[in-house]
């Protein structure tokens, strides 16, 4: 059952944009594993505050919107607009131009 | 894995920073011989799924959470090129816009998740490939394994960094011990994610995925 591009790039997005608008807000808070290790060894004390922790989407919320789920949801599909936007253009630089077809 | 500002000290992380800017200019190289117009559209895709499902850490043993790194899935559908470049966009843009892994760090983590994640899987991948039958099924197999290793593979590469240049004094060994278990359990859930997703490529658009040589018709037999 091969899908068409078009078909196949649409549901890709909408997948994605559901993923990190929707479910993203039944993620588990927990540290990660990394997180856990420096802190049952000792080490998260030498861990910085980042540089842009301030930022409106720091720790991927929406600064000012009181929700959680709109929160992360608002943040995520911007972070998957982002990504798109960025990512496509920067692969569409990259590759090889098929022969003949420039007009 | 996101490598906070401070575990590691600066002039290891500068390091990195040029050790990984170095893979990067190679992975450019290669991505543009291997990337048409028909894959360049599809790096892109994967770069956006895998930021998707980087937001959504899945509880694993005690209080820890994991999340998917996607060098595996990227390195099947597109190639461990462009895969590089699509782990190297989603790290900057998680670290310049949601504070998700440090400024001075980024280099460490670029060269654990994009760089170590991406190659070791690779290798994997194609020593899976060669032994495996030329099915399907077996490829599943082999994304499944060659995920599942590219996670601690990418803990092992912090244990190196922290061996280094790390800001404390606590031992290596401690740190690989606290380090490697809980990235096994996590590199499950990755690999159970990346088998998924290839496996649903594959259904839809099997012609699309790098990992997969839809050219060559199933009865001919490789060397």
């Amino acid at each position: 059952m091969k899908i068409s591009n078009r078909k196949f790039f649409a549901s890709a997005i909408l997948i994605s944009a559901i993923l990190a608008g929707g479910v993203s807000f039944y993620a588990s808070s927990s540290p990660d594993g990394l997180e856990k290790a420096a802190k049952d060894v000792g080490f998260i004390e030498t861990a910085k505050d980042h540089s842009f922790g301030d930022f409106t989407l720091a720790d991927y919320g929406f600064k000012g919107l009181e929700n959680a789920r709109l929160s992360v949801g608002f943040a995520g599909l911007i972070g998957v607009a982002t990504t798109a936007l960025i990512a496509m253009g920067l692969f569409r630089l990259i590759r090889k131009k098929a022969p003949n077809k420039n007009q | 894995m996101h490598i906070p500002d401070g575990f590691i000290d600066i002039p290891t992380s500068a390091a990195f920073a040029a050790a990984s800017s170095v893979a990067v200019a190679g992975a450019v190289k290669g991505a543009r011989k291997q990337l048409s117009e028909q894959s360049a559209p599809l790096a892109g895709l994967t770069a956006v799924f895998i930021f998707a499902v980087q937001m959504l850490n899945f509880p694993i043993a005690a209080g820890t959470s994991g999340h998917l790194i996607g060098a595996a899935l990227a390195m099947v559908l597109v190639g461990p090129y462009a895969a590089t470049l699509a782990l190297v966009v989603v790290l900057i843009i998680q670290a310049f816009l949601f504070a998700d892994g440090g400024l001075t760090a980024l280099g460490l983590s670029i060269f654990n998740m994009a760089v170590i994640s991406v190659w070791v899987s690779f290798i994997v991948f194609m020593i899976l490939k060669k032994i495996l039958p030329k099915k399907k099924s077996w490829l599943v197999v082999a994304t499944f394994i060659s995920a599942l290793i590219s996670v601690p593979a990418a803990a092992i590469g912090f244990v190196i960094q922290y061996a280094i240049g790390a800001n404390a004094t606590f031992s290596v060994g401690t740190v690989l011990n606290a380090m490697v278990g809980s990235h096994i359990l996590i590199g499950i859930g990755e690999a159970i994610i990346t088998a998924l997703t290839v496996s649903a490529v594959l259904a839809s658009r099997s012609d699309l995925v790098f990992g997969w040589d839809s050219k060559n018709s199933p009865l001919e037999i490789r060397s």
